[in-house]
Formats: C-alpha cells, sequence, structure tokens
C-alpha cells in the first residue's frame, strides 16, 4: 500500500513535469493550472507516503540513498509551492518539476532495503534535525533553479539576441528576488537543522561535534551561503554574480548530500546508516 | 441585397491623395449624409484615417451605388474622378466582410497590429449610427467585426511584441526592472525619439527623472515638460550611481558617458542595474560599458534589430488572425444567406394571417350565438391549424439558406401559394 503511494506520487510527478514542459513551449495558461494541481496532487500522495512509512519505520525515511532522494524531491516541491503563493510566477514550475521529477526517478529505480532500524533513530531529534535540513536544501533548489533561470535571461538581455527563452522567462528582478528569498528561508532552516543535529548527536553519540565528513561538508556549505548571505547583504551582491554563487553553493550542497554519504564514509554514511 | 467595400489605403494611394479625403473631419458626416440621400444605397458607413478612406455599403443595385460612391468621394476630395479612381478598390460580398475584418483586426495596417485602428471603426459605426445610415445588416456586420478584432487580439499574440523604438526600449527595460515604479531616469540630450521614450518611461510608474543637455536652458525646458530636474552638462558624471535608466540622444561627437565613468560608479550604486538607451547616432555611451556587470546597454541599431524581429513575428501571428477572419466571415456569410429567405416566409406569414382573417369575418356572422369564450377557441383553431400547416415548408426554406438552389425554391414558394399577388384579392 505504501509502494503504490510511492509510485502515484511518482507519476503524477512526472505527468506535472510533462505539463510544465509543455506550459513553457506553448504558453497556454491552462496547461500550466492542470500542470500545477496535477504536482499538488502528487505532492499529496507523496506525503502520504513519507508518512505511512514513517509511522511504519518509526523513523524519518531517510536512511538510505532512495528514500534520501524522495525525500528531497518532496522538500523541492514543498519550497516551490509555499513559494509559488508568494511570487506567482508559473515559468518557475517548468524548472523545478523537472528536477524534482528526476530525483525520484533515480529513487524508483534503487532497490527497495529492508533493514532494521537501530533504535537511536527513532528520534524526534532525528526528525527535526532531517526535517529542517531538508526544507533549506529544498528552498536552496530553488535558489539554483532561480541562478540558472537569472542567466538565461541575463545572457538573453546582454547578448541583445532576445531569443525564444526572453519572451518566456520573468524579469531579472524577479528572478533576483527569489533567488534571494529562497536562500533567505533557506539559511535559517539548514542552521537550525544543523544545530538540532549536533544536539541529536550529543543525546545520541555522547558528542556534539566528531568531525565527521559529512558535519565538515555541512559546515563548508553552511560557510559558502553564509558568505553569499553576507555579500548581498553588505555588499550588495546581486544578479549575476550572486547568481554564479548560488550555483557553486548548490553544487557544494549536492557533494555534501550525495557524495559525503556515498564515498566519504563516517557515521552519516547510508553504509552505517542502514545497517543494523 | 448585396455588401460593397469601396476604398483606398496606404498601400493603394500615396498620402497625397489620402490627406485630400481625410484632412476634414466633417467629411464623415458629410460623406454619410450624401449616402442616405442616394436611393441606390440602404446602409452606409464611411472610413476615414490618415492610413484608409473607405466606405462600406449594402445595396440592392451593385453598379449604381459602386458609380455614385466613386463621385461622392470626388465631390468630398473637390477632385476629378480619373483622378483616383486607379487607387481605388473594390470589394463585394464575402471580400468586403473579409476586408472589413481585417481592417478591424488591424491585419491590414500599415503597422500590423496596431491598436489605434479598432477604435477608429469603432468611431465610424457610431458616426453612421447617430447618422441613422446603418441598419440591420451593417450593425450586425459591425458587432460581428469588433467580435473578431477582439478574438484576434486575444487568441492571437498579433500586437504582444514592440514594433516602435520608444515602446522596445520601455519593454527591456521592463525585463531588467520588473516594475518601474519608483525608478529614476537621467534624460541626457533632446529629440523626438528621447522625449517619446521618456514619456513611455514616466507612465510605465517612474517616479523622478533628471533632464541634462549641453545647454542648460533647454534643460530646464524639457524638465519642466516633464516635471523633472535640470541638471548642467558636467553633473551627469555625479548623476550616474543614483539613477536606474539612462536615455541618451545628443549630437556630439564623443562618448557622452565612458567605461571609466560608468566602473567607477558601480561600487556606490551596490551592483543595482543600469540600463542605458543610447538613440543618438554617433553613440553617447561607449559600448564596452555593456561588459560591466549588471549594467545594459541598447544603442538605436540593437533596439531597431528587436523591432525587426518583432515585426516578423506579428507577421506570422497575422497568418493565425487570417484564419480567424475567414472563418469569421463564412460564419456571417450564413447570417446573410438567411436573411434572403426572410421576405418569402414574412409574405407567407401575412398571407396566412389574411386568410385567417377573412375567413373568421364570414364565418363569424353565422356564429353570433358563441360566447366569447367561444370566440377565442376558434381563434386559436384556426391560427394553430395555419401555423403546422406552414412550419415544414418555412424549415425546408431556411435549410435551403445559402444553397445555390435557394432561388428556385424561393419562387416556386412565391408561385405554389401565389405571394406576388396583391394581397387584396384573396378569394
Amino acid at each position: 500500500m505504501t509502494f503504490l503511494w510511492f509510485n502515484l506520487a511518482l507519476i503524477l510527478e512526472l505527468l506535472a513535469t510533462g505539463g510544465f514542459i509543455v506550459y513553457i513551449i506553448k504558453q497556454h495558461k491552462w496547461v500550466f493550472q492542470y500542470s500545477y494541481w496535477i504536482l499538488v496532487a502528487g505532492f499529496f500522495c507523496h506525503t502520504v507516503f513519507l508518512g505511512s512509512r514513517y509511522y511504519f519505520l518509526g523513523a524519518a525515511p531517510v536512511l538510505d540513498l532512495k528514500s534520501a532522494l524522495s525525500f528531497f524531491s518532496w522538500s523541492i516541491i514543498l519550497a516551490y509551492l509555499g513559494l509559488q503563493i508568494k511570487f506567482r510566477l508559473m515559468v518557475l514550475g517548468s524548472f523545478v518539476a523537472p528536477f524534482a521529477a528526476f530525483l525520484m526517478i533515480i529513487s524508483s529505480v534503487m532497490p527497495w532495503t529492508e533493514g532494521t532500524i537501530k533504535p537511536l533513530f527513532k528520534s524526534l531529534w532525528l526528525t527535526v534535525h532531517v526535517g529542517t535540513v531538508f526544507i533549506g536544501n529544498g528552498l536552496f533548489a530553488i535558489t539554483f533553479m532561480a541562478a540558472i533561470m537569472y542567466l538565461i535571461q541575463e545572457r538573453h538581455i546582454k547578448r541583445k539576441r532576445l531569443g525564444s527563452f526572453y519572451s518566456r522567462l520573468p524579469s531579472l528582478a524577479t528572478l533576483d528576488k527569489i533567488n534571494y528569498y529562497a536562500l533567505i528561508y533557506g539559511f535559517p532552516f539548514l542552521t537550525i537543522g544543523m544545530i538540532t543535529g549536533s544536539i541529536y548527536a550529543q543525546y545520541a553519540l555522547g558528542v556534539y561535534w566528531q568531525w565527521d565528513p559529512k558535519e565538515v561538508w555541512s559546515l563548508i556549505t553552511w560557510l559558502f551561503y553564509a558568505a553569499l548571505i553576507h555579500e548581498r547583504l553588505t555588499v550588495g551582491w546581486q544578479g549575476r554574480r550572486a547568481a554564479i554563487m548560488s550555483i557553486v553553493c548548490f553544487c557544494v550542497l549536492i557533494f555534501t548530500f550525495m557524495g559525503a554519504s556515498l564515498w566519504l564514509g563516517g557515521y552519516h554514511s547510508f553504509d552505517n546508516l542502514g545497517a543494523g | 441585397m448585396k455588401i460593397i467595400n469601396i476604398g483606398m489605403n496606404h498601400e493603394t494611394a500615396p498620402v497625397e491623395l489620402r490627406e485630400c479625403l481625410a484632412t476634414d473631419p466633417e467629411n464623415t458626416v458629410r460623406a454619410l449624409a450624401l449616402m442616405r440621400d442616394l436611393e441606390c444605397i440602404k446602409e452606409g458607413l464611411f472610413i476615414s484615417t490618415c492610413n484608409r478612406v473607405e466606405a462600406l455599403i449594402a445595396t440592392e443595385s451593385a453598379k449604381e451605388a459602386e458609380k455614385s460612391v466613386i463621385s461622392l468621394m470626388a465631390k468630398l476630395g473637390n477632385m476629378p474622378e480619373e483622378s483616383f479612381s486607379s487607387n481605388l478598390y473594390t470589394n463585394e460580398d464575402r471580400d468586403a466582410v473579409t476586408h472589413i475584418f481585417r481592417v478591424a483586426s488591424s491585419i491590414d495596417s500599415m503597422i500590423v497590429g496596431e491598436p489605434q485602428i479598432l477604435g477608429q471603426i469603432k468611431e465610424a459605426y457610431a458616426e453612421a449610427t447617430r447618422q441613422k445610415t446603418s441598419g440591420v445588416i451593417l450593425n450586425r456586420l459591425m458587432h460581428r467585426a469588433f467580435h473578431v478584432a477582439k478574438r484576434v487580439r486575444t487568441e492571437t499574440e498579433i500586437c504582444e511584441a514592440a514594433v516602435s523604438i520608444s515602446y522596445a526600449a520601455v519593454e527591456l527595460a521592463k525585463k531588467i526592472f520588473h516594475i518601474l515604479d519608483g525608478k529614476k531616469v537621467l534624460l541626457i540630450g533632446a529629440g523626438e525619439m528621447a522625449e517619446l521614450a521618456a514619456k513611455h518611461l514616466m507612465a510605465q510608474g517612474v517616479s523622478s527623472m533628471v533632464v541634462a543637455n549641453r545647454t542648460f536652458e533647454r534643460a530646464v525646458e524639457v524638465a519642466e515638460f516633464f516635471k523633472a530636474r535640470p541638471v548642467s552638462f558636467d553633473e551627469i558624471g555625479t548623476q550616474i550611481p543614483d539613477v536606474d535608466i539612462v536615455v541618451a540622444s545628443t549630437a556630439s561627437k564623443e562618448y557622452v558617458i565612458t567605461y571609466d565613468q560608468v566602473k567607477n560608479s558601480l561600487r556606490k550604486r551596490r551592483n543595482r542595474p543600469l540600463f542605458f538607451i543610447d538613440i543618438a547616432v554617433p553613440r553617447d555611451v561607449e559600448p564596452k560599458i555593456n561588459d560591466l556587470e549588471n549594467v545594459y546597454v541598447y544603442d538605436i541599431d540593437d533596439l531597431k534589430g528587436i523591432i525587426e524581429i518583432n515585426m516578423a513575428q506579428r507577421q506570422q501571428e497575422a497568418v493565425k488572425a487570417e484564419r480567424i477572419v475567414r472563418e469569421e466571415a463564412v460564419k456571417f456569410e450564413k447570417w446573410l444567406d438567411t436573411l434572403a429567405v426572410v421576405p418569402t416566409i414574412v409574405s407567407l406569414r401575412d398571407k396566412a394571417d389574411a386568410i385567417i382573417q377573412a375567413e373568421l369575418k364570414k364565418s363569424f356572422s353565422v356564429l353570433s350565438h358563441l360566447s366569447p369564450d367561444q370566440k377565442e377557441a376558434v381563434h386559436t383553431l384556426t391560427r394553430s391549424i395555419a401555423e403546422k400547416m406552414m412550419n415544414d415548408p418555412i424549415v425546408f426554406l431556411k435549410k435551403k439558406a445559402g444553397r445555390e438552389t435557394l432561388n428556385t425554391y424561393l419562387d416556386v414558394t412565391r408561385k405554389l401559394f401565389s405571394l406576388d399577388r396583391n394581397n387584396g384579392n384573396i378569394e
């Protein structure tokens, strides 16, 4: 039953992605509206899936790569739906939905592993730690998307070749604003996520910080984003430079998310999380 | 009834000719008054703009009406008919309908998609209704024309992209700043195009403007017009850190704004975007400035390039619009065809009515003992019998509307029921 919800979410999200792609090409408003509500339905199924998984495992469903990817995809859609209420920017979906669907596809082809859950993961601290970090990640994914859109649009205007994207993408000011807000909202979530993680580590492992590769890379990611916010607020970075920097930051974040967990070992790696 | 359209536009007639007919705004009223007096013209409409002069009429006798419209135009323009008859085009029926739909949707305009023409057509129609020269056919035709124009506007992108330098500049500004509310403009130099661009920017919400000119008096003059602040030419450098959009159009041979000047102001600007619209030839803004981060420079050629692309795009959209026009013209023709059936149906009904009245008159003299209720019942009875009898023939005729055989059937019907004989001698 749980996996039915997963498959339903996957199908709806793929359908919505297709719709969003048709929308950006054809520019029919009704296509957007259908795609948007299909995405909302997909998000709903995804939420039900995560909820029942959580209930079944007794812990946040992020302990293997498959679950983590699906959870990442969910948090990106959550961030998108949240920002959509504020910005009502139809074309954003055409960039965000494919990315979220891409993560879901990778997740879906990976096998289900049914290991036992270590009792120490059955903690509310883990849920808060993972939840806040992922909402932050979702928002940062939006800054990444907005940055790409910004660079495409900026290139069009700078080169004076007003191609097909020019009319479809919003103004530079709007894209910069989305990038800014997603960054400003995302950063506190990442910060809280790291603090709760450290408290949880103290509670579960007896130390706040033990230079685990994931911890180190998270700190590096945090410093990158902190630098970006600092430059934006004090020096007044905006536009192109801020867009490039947020893309760099997101690459670091993706490495922390995937690379550190898969290749660098440590107690955060999926190998160590899964094994009973 | 035939619909005929006779006129000239920017493609068929030179401006010298068009202005002879279009200069006097009273001409439309005079033309309509003349049309009203002509027996052969049943309904008439007169359109006169700077790019076109045309008459749209409904008539029974096409040839005669055509001739009188041409002589009417000669009278209006005070010129001999031969001087402009070669510049005229004449459309009949479907072609005339299609033509007026195309004109209203701005497909026939010099700048395809320009929005003024619809207003001008609406005004021409309003004048025709005021002068009572518009009737059933033209009322319907013009309302359909407005409907077509609306469809074209919403279903195609024929009037989307800017096709004038100043609008193209404003649209670019919006793509950079999103909204222009609260933005600050620096206008350097003067000139029609620059002032037009400034005017459009103000209309889009730009809140404050600074005007600089080589001659300060001129700057004061222009500033007054825009309710802006005049500054001297040497102050331009100090203004750059504060403004968002610069419109430059001076006659200067050297660059008025240099790369170093802008580069040095960037830190002070805290990277806020800066947009230069350089309409001057030779250019006022050093082109290298475009390489600076968050700074965009568009010169006159860049803007012209955009316009060319937009024009081509409008032409493409016009193809879609033509399809809508054709579709609607066919619909209108169908309606017009049903109009041909109407007189026959009316006389058929009239005849039945006359028979009923005559027969009742005869019968009631014998049936005088009937109560009013019973009399009413007899009335209803006779009427419904007649209605039922006529229903099938009427439906049949309506179905034949628009078919080639229609006239035969109308003829047969009129003979069969002897509708063309004087109504008086009903047996």
